[in-house]
């Protein structure tokens, strides 16, 4: 099927990787680490969104799928020897102490045991609406750091896991990054796609049209913390190190940031303001340090980074809250709309 | 276990029960008008103890002053809070409410430690909590005595002032039916504040008492104690006062037994509250004082 616009897409993936390789061969490690962030944090705003955004199940238990991905993928990839190191205060228990496989087969078994848990935690309470269902998400987050900090043969506890294997690179990123957005655009044309928004627009008309609500919220769910644990697992091999702390509410904030700024149920705003986000957090971290204006100096604050993105989400929600895109894409035919009226206005 | 010892832990029960209970009262109250989760309700509770050692230790105010305007900033706090980000979206969908109450919980706890920094700090503990009562072998703070008293007393006020008044009143009907409030002529945006008010006062109550029993003030310390009351509330029945007080002495005083019954699972503490809030609202989603209520299309 070569029509058009399928080769438009193939040639726009194509650019997309050809810029990346570039990107690649001339950005220094400091550059190439954001770059990967940013990758990250596309797949981690779009598995969100997915919930969030297309069926309306506002979850914010994303940072503990994510740390069930980080942790199962990273049990996997470290060699028996670094675990010797690592589990010093009780020993790892034996069924994980000698395994050692590649990276992909590592994210795919990450992704696949935090859609597990994801969908064994979701299943009783996906009956629940709006607030209930948000606290009792958070609550998941929450209990799964509280057993991760407390599994001391399985997770090495406070402690956390050091010196994984720092396999993330930007190839390893941006495929799982593009597979992930032709993903969620092919889900949201499906009949599951227009399903869920069924669902997000009104349950109960959803329901009187034949809609089973529990398969598909369940099954929402459960993708989206399957990729919540693919970002995980992508995140621990970039960082190194895990530990519980990590996977506070304050990683769910900050994709759920990604997402209201990017237009809740929007793909391509989300992309956009993964990118947006994970550059400022980076280029922002300044104003964490003294500022020299010239004239005078002001003194450290440090935590003046993280009032400003709290303010921004306050900002947008109140003011602006479409986020960028509101529920439109950047597709081939809204660029194509666009440049009709750009012509039309210059004639 | 000893029955002594069994007493130690049922007065921190009660103490800690009563610390809920006076939080999740004011989920539950904002729950009941506004249909909405004030996540920042455990940061207002956080800035009571913080004015509280300002106040103390930086303006040298007796502790008595020092409360009395802790108390009042604090629900000045709430009602700015409730003014600057839930007030305009009061007729935007619910999904946007919540986040700007997340983001709202945020940007205080993020300003707080800009503000306040980082390092803990020690809350100023008068003298006169500083004693320890000994009955036979267990030996009980002063605090343990004078937590549910004041608690108590908190209590009293506010239900004469839900049932009795006329702010009252419209705190009801605006609860009952929110539109028809508004028919009858009760400025709804006034009666919000006044809740928000109320509410976040008695956080400042329940922080200040936070404070004498856990001296160790962090810009964070709201966090688990601001979702456990919630819970509590749940558990109670939201949007029921009495309910609110009954949720909070349950968890408080559950938290505290299972670790003295069972002490290898002090590490899940934290666990145990979203545990039983979970299987709540599996099996009485409306709570143990709650009204059922039918949802109409």
């Amino acid at each position: 099927m070569l029509n058009k616009n399928n080769l438009i897409k193939i040639g726009l993936i194509m650019v997309t990787g050809i810029v990346l390789a570039i990107l690649n061969a001339t950005l220094g490690r400091y550059q190439l680490r954001i770059l990967n962030l940013a990758g990250i944090y596309i797949v981690l705003g779009l598995s969100l969104n997915l919930i969030n955004g297309f069926t309306g199940l506002f979850s914010l238990g994303h940072a503990g799928f994510m740390a069930v991905g980080a942790y199962a993928s990273a049990l996997l990839t470290m060699s028996p020897a670094q675990k010797s190191v690592n589990f010093f205060v009780k020993p790892i228990v034996p069924f994980l102490a000698n395994i050692e496989i590649g990276f992909l087969p590592a994210i795919i078994i990450g992704g696949v045991v935090a859609a597990i848990v994801g969908a064994v935690l979701a299943a009783p309470i996906l009956r629940l609406k709006d607030d209930y269902l948000a606290i009792a998400t958070l609550g998941f987050g929450e209990i799964i750091r509280v057993v991760f900090t407390n599994t001391q043969s399985l997770t090495n506890g406070a402690l956390g896991l050091k010196g994984l294997p720092s396999y993330t690179n930007t190839g390893y990123t941006w495929t799982i990054v593009i597979i992930t957005i032709a993903f969620m655009f092919s889900l949201r044309r499906s009949s599951y796609g227009k399903a869920f928004m069924a669902i997000r627009e009104d349950e109960i008309a959803a329901e009187s049209m034949g809609i089973d609500l529990f398969k598909h919220k369940l099954l929402a769910f459960t993708i989206g913390s399957f990729f919540a644990g693919v970002g995980g697992a992508l995140l621990a091999h970039l960082m190194g190190t895990i530990d519980p702390l990590m996977f506070r509410f304050l990683m769910t904030f900050n994709i759920l940031l990604i997402v209201v700024l990017g237009g809740i149920g929007s793909i391509s705003g989300t992309i956009i303001s993964a990118i947006i986000v994970t550059i400022s957090m980076e280029w922002l971290r300044f104003l964490d340090g003294p500022i020299d204006l010239g004239f005078a100096v002001i003194h450290s604050v440090p935590g003046m980074r993280m009032v400003l993105f709290s303010l921004l989400l306050m900002i947008v929600i109140l003011y602006y809250q479409h986020g960028l895109m509101g529920q439109d894409e950047i597709t081939l035919e809204f660029v194509k709309e666009k440049l009709k009226r750009f012509k039309k206005k210059e004639a | 276990m000893s029955y002594e010892i069994f007493l130690q832990h049922l007065s921190n029960g009660i103490a800690l029960g009563s610390l809920y209970a006076l939080i999740a009262i004011g989920y539950t109250m904002v729950y009941g008008i506004l249909r909405l989760i004030n996540f920042a309700h455990g940061d207002i509770f956080m800035v009571a103890t913080y004015v509280m050692f300002y106040g103390v230790t930086m303006f040298f105010m007796p502790w008595g002053v020092a409360v009395v305007v802790a108390i009042l900033l604090t629900g000045a706090l709430g009602i700015t809070v409730e003014r600057l980000a839930y007030r305009p979206l009061r007729n935007s969908p619910r999904i946007s409410v919540m986040i700007s109450a997340i983001g709202a919980s945020y940007l205080i706890e993020n300003l707080s430690i800009v503000i306040f920094g980082g390092r803990p700090k020690a809350f100023p503990i008068p003298e006169f909590f500083n004693h320890v009562s000994h009955i036979g072998s267990i030996s009980i703070p002063r605090a343990n005595f004078f937590i549910p008293v004041i608690t108590f007393v908190a209590l009293v006020i506010l239900l004469y002032i839900v049932n009795k008044t006329k702010t009252g009143m419209a705190m009801r009907a605006v609860s009952k039916d929110y539109e028809a409030a508004r028919l009858m002529g009760i400025n709804v945006d006034n009666i919000i504040s006044i809740t928000f008010g109320i509410g976040s006062m008695l956080a400042a109550v329940g922080g200040i008492m936070w404070g004498i029993k856990y001296p160790n003030l962090i810009p964070l310390l709201g966090l688990m104690p601001g979702l456990k009351a919630f819970i509590a509330a749940v558990i109670g029945g939201i949007g029921n006062i009495k309910g609110a007080v009954l949720g909070g002495f349950l968890l408080g005083m559950s938290e505290i037994m299972i670790i003295a019954f069972l002490p290898s699972l002090t590490g899940y503490r934290d666990a145990f509250a979203f545990i039983l809030l979970i299987a709540i609202l599996l099996f009485k989603p409306d709570g143990l004082l709650g009204k059922n209520v039918t949802e109409k299309v």
